[in-house]
């Protein structure tokens, strides 16, 4: 990379947009499920997720971007372990502050976020190797595409499962005068799998690139 | 002939399915109903083939046959109940009773075959594939194990469920892992449990819900003996004249399908007889270790209650998600018996264990069949002179 080039040139900006669809890291490389299935009962906390994950993400790439030239390779893990972490805690302590009850509803989950494969792997796979404007870019938009598929899944969830957006109801009373009936297999994590997997079925139907060949 | 008319018909369709044709878009539909009434006669062109009259189709229709009873009986307990629930049974004549059930039941039948076959005619033409011939067989077999006052929208979409997750998620008919009229009702059963499980359920009062007798509970006798109510006459359970799931009561009608299955050669043998001799043997041992009176109820009792004669005889021998392996059948259907009855005596939160241990017997069927085969080659490799 040239020291010239501007930090939303196409190239950077492709680090963005590509974890968004074709290199998602969920639906195409299959990661971060746990979490994904754990918090996306429903759309709020999904989305509070997301933003955590955007947030740790991040700030975690910068980081050991700029101390990428400084870490001992041999304890580099730890290392990134405690930036994550101390990022983490901080979100969880802002999360309790501010908007308690979702807080409680994510419960260990936001500590979890530090177990999560896709902050290990960009900070493995990119940070390590790159400017901290890339990285941050990079980590952003896998945060995001991460976000994107929580946000997907939770709406879906919480619409059939419990009737309601955002904790209001969208399916009208009449409907359930006239025996309507949540699902309640779609509160349950394995609809939450499911759904994840209709996802990337319409996916690679759209996108035929990501489907492997027939060995 | 009228037989000969018909060939003829669609003799003189066909150019307008082929390749060209302007009708070619639904080309699979048209082979879908042709080779549901006639042999095709396309011939292989490479290798040689044994040629039997007995294909995919044939072999469907058969399982469907051997499940008529079954309906046919199911049609008539759901009339029975009604009338028994309200005290109208002694003025009532049989066939007043039958046609009672016969009208319940026939809309969810159609709801089943009309949802699944429309979605797998679907996926054929968008995937430019046959129609395959699976769902023949499952859109039976999921109205026979519903509740009669499943509602039909419910149906509809477990229906859809089990076709498109179950079935064409995997590749379509053969490739599925598990049962799909088992899935259907898994995937009802877990969504809609207060539709699925309960007193309300098992019969349809209609609009004579205020003239039930006196004492009317609703429950299946299997509901109760879990409450610790021992209320049932094994041999009604046996003929069938319980409250259930419409086609799960009569192991008497269970059976004789059984029998048509086993002299067609269509379902295995090894496995129902497995099934139920696991089911036995964990009777008999939750019987010595009985803490409490549904422990208590004699082990044979179990064959005869809910859904274990259904499930032994229809749910485990489907060929596709059953073990393949002579050996392997045994160990498939002796797992069931007894996971079947483990779940339903010692888990209280699932009274219909049988669903779940096919389910999950699914899952592990070709495990099942690897380990056979590979014991059977490392035995053979024992007899070879020459060194591998």
């Amino acid at each position: 990379m040239s020291d010239k080039e501007t930090l939303f040139s196409k190239k950077n900006l492709r680090l963005l947009t590509d974890p968004l669809g074709s290199k998602n890291p969920i639906t195409v490389q299959v990661l971060g499920i746990c979490s994904a299935l754990a918090v996306t009962a429903q759309l709020k906390p999904s989305v509070v997720m997301a933003i955590s994950v955007v947030a740790v993400m991040g700030f975690s790439n910068v980081i050991v971007s700029l101390l990428r030239n400084t870490i001992p390779n041999r304890i580099r893990i730890i290392v990134q372990l405690v930036i994550v972490a101390s990022l983490v805690i901080l979100v969880d302590q802002i999360l309790k502050a501010y908007i308690y009850d979702v807080s409680k509803q994510l419960s260990v989950f936001v500590g979890l976020i530090i177990t999560n494969c896709i902050i290990m792997g960009r900070l493995e796979a990119f940070a390590l190797g790159n400017k901290p404007g890339p990285s941050f870019l990079d980590g952003i938009g896998n945060a995001a595409g991460y976000g994107l598929i929580l946000v997907i899944v939770g709406f879906f969830r919480e619409l059939l499962g419990a009737g309601t957006i955002w904790g209001l109801q969208i399916i009208p009373e009449g409907f359930y005068n006239f025996g309507y009936v949540n699902n309640g297999l779609m509160v349950l994590s394995p609809m939450a799998l499911i759904t994840v997997g209709i996802i990337i079925w319409v996916q690679r139907y759209r996108n035929t690139e990501l489907v492997e060949e027939n060995k | 002939m009228i037989g000969q008319g018909f060939k003829n018909f669609f003799d003189k369709q066909r150019p307008k399915f082929e390749k060209g044709g302007k009708l070619h878009t639904f080309h699979s539909v048209f082979e879908g109903f042709e080779t549901f009434l006639y042999v095709s006669d396309a011939t292989t062109k490479k290798g040689s083939h044994v040629r039997d009259y007995i294909d995919l189709k044939r072999t469907m229709i058969f399982v469907v046959l051997a499940l008529v009873p079954t309906m046919l009986f199911g049609m008539y307990n759901i009339g029975y109940q009604h009338f028994a629930a309200i005290g109208a049974l002694a003025e009532t004549t049989f066939m007043q009773v039958f046609i009672y059930g016969f009208l319940r039941v026939l809309p969810v039948i159609i709801v089943s075959y009309g949802v699944g076959l429309g979605i797998e005619f679907a996926f054929a033409q968008i995937k430019g594939h046959e129609i395959h011939e699976g769902f023949l067989v499952s859109g039976l077999l999921i109205p026979l194990v519903l509740p009669i006052d499943t509602p039909l929208w419910m149906t509809a979409i477990a229906v859809a469920f089990s076709v498109i997750i179950a079935k064409e998620a995997f590749g379509g008919t053969g490739m599925n892992i598990w049962n799909p009229a088992l899935i259907a009702r898994a995937f009802l059963f877990f969504a809609y449990p207060s539709h699925m499980s309960g007193d309300s359920v098992w019969i349809r009062l209609g609009t004579d819900a205020d003239k039930v007798v006196d004492g009317f509970s609703g429950a299946t006798p299997l509901g109760l003996a879990l409450n610790g109510i021992l209320d049932y006459n094994i041999w009604d359970a046996f003929w069938g004249f319980i409250p259930g799931s419409i086609g799960e009561t009569s192991s008497f009608a269970i059976l004789l399908g059984a029998a048509f299955l086993i002299i067609t050669g269509i379902g295995s043998w090894k496995i129902m007889l497995s099934t139920v001799l696991g089911a036995l043997f964990t009777g008999a041992l939750i019987n010595v270790f009985a803490v409490n009176p549904f422990m208590e109820i004699p082990f044979w009792h179990h064959l005869f209650l809910g859904g274990f004669m259904f499930g032994a005889v229809f749910m485990t021998t489907d060929p596709v998600s059953a073990s393949q392996t002579a050996k392997g059948k045994w160990i498939y259907g002796f797992l069931i018996g007894v996971l079947a009855i483990v779940i339903r005596v010692l888990n209280p939160a699932f009274p219909e264990g049988v669903m779940l241990a096919i389910l999950l017997m699914n899952t592990f069927a070709p495990l099942i069949d690897h380990y056979v085969v590979q014991g059977n080659v490392r035995r053979r490799l024992k007899r070879v002179s020459v060194k591998v």
